[in-house]
């Protein structure tokens, strides 16, 4: 047996763990602290390439923790478990030195630092374990590990919007948690073992009323977690109140465990694609619901927050063909949206600390004061929209793809529904990028001023760029009451906070970036421009690791040889 | 396999109630909510080991007589996970009292305002100059 190799496979949980407990007990020491956390997860970049190398070459890795071959608890590194190791490995990465970067105690004096480190460790080991559980039970504790430090990141410092939004999402994962309960409740009554593998074996034997209920308690379980639409209410409203590294690595990754499990179930669990005119129909409505709710937001975080669940819809589109090229083109996409919305999310931080604000009735001209910055969106936001060459092109191609190989009406649709997806993302962040990025600081200064005057001059006018009753438009942005005159505040001076003209014209030069900010998040948007460089090989790969998933004898004869 | 019939009522007594708590505005009736929600399905969990047999500890019986000890070993982990999402809930709770005098979940302000305009869109020019009244007395409005 491959010993050495399959120790490799407990690790990713392990050492984050492990470095969690030593990152507590420094919590006087700040430096000791973030030292620990960078060097825990570089070696957990490294194990997890190690494993992709592993898992590729010589099948699965499992470890039956403490030896208890068939009633224990199993670690599977397959090949798509190896793939999602490394990206969510080097995206936490990324998203550590980024909030080094910005120091989490400096921004928030009433954020308690001491406790970021350990967290956001625990958060990653309970991603890890995730993607390697190989039985229900384990992924339901391992969601529970990561939902847990997700509370404790989302509500950090106590602020009132944050235990706003964080009531939510605490209520909506619990209720979730306990719909897996029951799911593994009735799973394990139905076939006598919470084991994946052995699920995988049993359950054709099951009538198939009990396997299409224990199909869909599965599916809406792992939907809430992923956010499909109509799941997926919550996730607009409680990711952007958290600070920006943190909305960057829920965004980027804790929807993608949801997929990653929804993937699971489809595959192992369910072959033969018995729901999959559902999963697409609802992969399209999310994608459609998705990007107009983000077309209507006049806030750049929780614009993004909308195109993620509408992004959510590519991969349920490509799960839901039930074809190899289907599931490889939405572990790709998988792959590149992790990357790509975390990016995004780490830049809007940047802005949100350079311009003050979020808002893009406050922000101008931040790509002529920074054109760094300004690069990194333009880049980011177009990969995301799919323009070639990016790998969100190369992503939706090889979805669109499937989609057309499959031939049917649903699916061609699927296909209609994405292309006008992409086109509407582009415009979205197009919007974003005109407003924030492209006018100068000084039409900003003055729009705000005449948007604030008009409103409080003649509220009741109907015009069409100003609309009615205190809601103010611009193009089809609309801004609320209490935007604007936040707005008209700041451009008379009557506001504590400044807008960037002002900053300008007293200062006479803008802040400087932050140098570790700015190379972790151009890191990252380096990575997704190397996922497009790679993407023959990271394909090939991919379409291995869905040949393996559509076969499934890979994993389960892997599963029953560690066991003896 | 054989089901206990007293476990599933149980059970399903305890998760309809949880459900009804949950749909409460006050932060303190959903915490109660879930802790009824979450026994309920331990309760559930517990139905699946079939009949109550003796206590599995090995070598104390014969392997037949012994009840399941997995379904046991789950439940213990539900409750130590449940317990731990009660005590977050409570300080959540109590932090919310702190902040804002009292418990309730609150609207998305964000979702009101896009409402706010879907309403707007639907009424008539005429209507909405009739409805202005009713806006001044909102406290989302009023950027509260």
């Amino acid at each position: 047996m491959n010993g050495l190799s399959s120790a490799l496979v407990p690790l990713p949980v392990l050492l984050p763990l492990l470095g969690s407990g030593a990152a507590l007990m420094l919590f006087r020491f700040p430096r000791a602290q973030r030292l620990v956390s960078v060097v825990v997860l570089t070696l957990v970049v490294v194990v997890a390439a190690a494993l992709l190398v592993i898992a590729d070459q010589d099948g699965p890795q499992v470890v039956w923790l403490g030896g208890w071959a068939e009633l224990g608890v199993a670690l599977v590194a397959d090949r798509l478990a190896a793939l999602m190791l490394l990206v969510s490995a080097i995206v936490t990465l990324a998203v550590l030195l980024y909030s080094l970067g910005q120091g989490i105690s400096d921004s928030n004096r009433s954020a308690p630092v001491s406790i970021y480190h350990p967290t956001f460790l625990t958060l990653v080991a309970g991603v890890s374990n995730a993607f390697l559980a190989g039985d229900l039970f384990n992924l339901f504790v391992s969601f529970e590990i990561l939902l847990f430090a997700s509370y404790v990141l989302l509500t950090l410092g106590g602020t009132e919007g944050r235990i706003r939004a964080g009531t939510i999402y605490v209520v909506v994962n619990v209720l979730s948690s306990m719909l897996f309960l029951v799911t593994i409740a009735a799973v394990y009554a139905a076939v006598g073992t919470v084991n994946l593998a052995q699920i995988a074996e049993r359950m054709g034997e099951l009538p198939s009323s009990t396997q299409l209920m224990l199909h869909l308690l599965l599916l809406v379980t792992f939907s809430i977690k992923a956010a499909v639409f109509p799941l997926s209410l919550w996730l607009p409203d409680s990711y952007p109140t958290a600070p920006a590294p943190v909305t960057a690595v829920f965004a980027g990754l804790l929807t993608k465990v949801g997929v990653y499990a929804i993937i699971r179930t489809e595959t192992l669990l369910f072959p033969g694609g018995e729901l999959s005119t559902l999963l697409m129909v609802v992969a399209g409505v999310s994608m459609l619901i998705g990007i107009l709710g983000a077309i209507a937001q006049s806030d750049i975080k929780r614009l993004l927050s909308f195109t993620l669940v509408s992004h959510i819809g590519y991969m349920i589109f490509g799960i839901g063909l039930g074809t190899a090229a289907g599931t490889a083109g939405a572990v790709f996409y998988v792959a590149h949206h992790i990357t790509i919305q975390t990016a995004l999310f780490l830049v809007v931080g940047m802005v949100e600390r350079l311009g003050g604000s979020t808002a893009l009735l406050r922000l101008g001209g931040l790509a002529r004061l920074f054109p760094l910055l300004g690069v990194l969106f333009f880049v980011a936001a177009m990969n995301l929209a799919g323009i070639p060459p990016l790998s969100g092109f190369l992503g939706k191609v090889g979805l669109f793809e499937a989609g057309i190989a499959d031939g049917g009406g649903v699916a061609w649709t699927l296909v209609g529904i994405g292309t006008l997806t992409s086109l509407l993302t582009l415009y979205a962040v197009a919007k974003t990028w005109s407003l924030a990025f492209w006018r100068s600081p000084a039409e900003a200064h003055e729009m705000a001023r005449e948007l604030a005057r008009a409103d409080a001059d003649e509220p009741e006018q109907y015009s069409p760029t100003l609309g009615r009753r205190g809601q103010v438009r611009l193009d089809t942005t609309s801004f609320n009451a209490a935007e604007v005159q936040q707005a008209g505040a700041i451009v008379d001076g009557d506001h504590p906070d400044r807008d960037l003209h002002q900053i300008l014209e007293e200062d006479g030069r803008p802040q400087r970036l932050p140098v570790l900010m700015t190379a972790s998040t151009a890191g990252l948007v380096a990575v997704s421009v190397a996922i497009t460089v790679v993407a023959g090989p990271l394909f090939a790969y991919t379409e291995r690791a869905a040949d393996d998933l559509m076969d499934r004898t890979t994993y389960i004869t892997a599963v029953d040889e560690a066991a003896r | 396999m054989d089901v206990n019939l007293t476990l599933v009522l149980v059970a399903g007594a305890l998760i309809g109630c949880g459900a009804y708590l949950l749909l409460e505005r006050s932060l303190t009736r959903v915490l109660v909510g879930l802790v009824l929600l979450g026994n309920g399905v331990n309760v559930a969990i517990l139905s699946t080991s079939g009949p109550a047999g003796e206590a599995p500890f090995y070598g104390t019986a014969d392997i037949d007589d012994m009840s399941d000890p997995l379904p046991q070993a789950m439940i213990l982990t539900a409750i130590v996970i449940t317990l731990g999402t009660v005590a977050f809930l409570l300080a959540m709770a109590h932090r919310s009292w702190q902040l804002t005098g009292h418990d309730d979940v609150q609207d998305d302000t964000e979702d009101t305002r896009i409402r706010r305009l879907a309403v707007d869109d639907a009424t008539s020019d005429s209507f909405g100059m009739t409805t202005r009244g009713e806006d001044d007395d909102d406290p989302e409005e009023d950027g509260q």
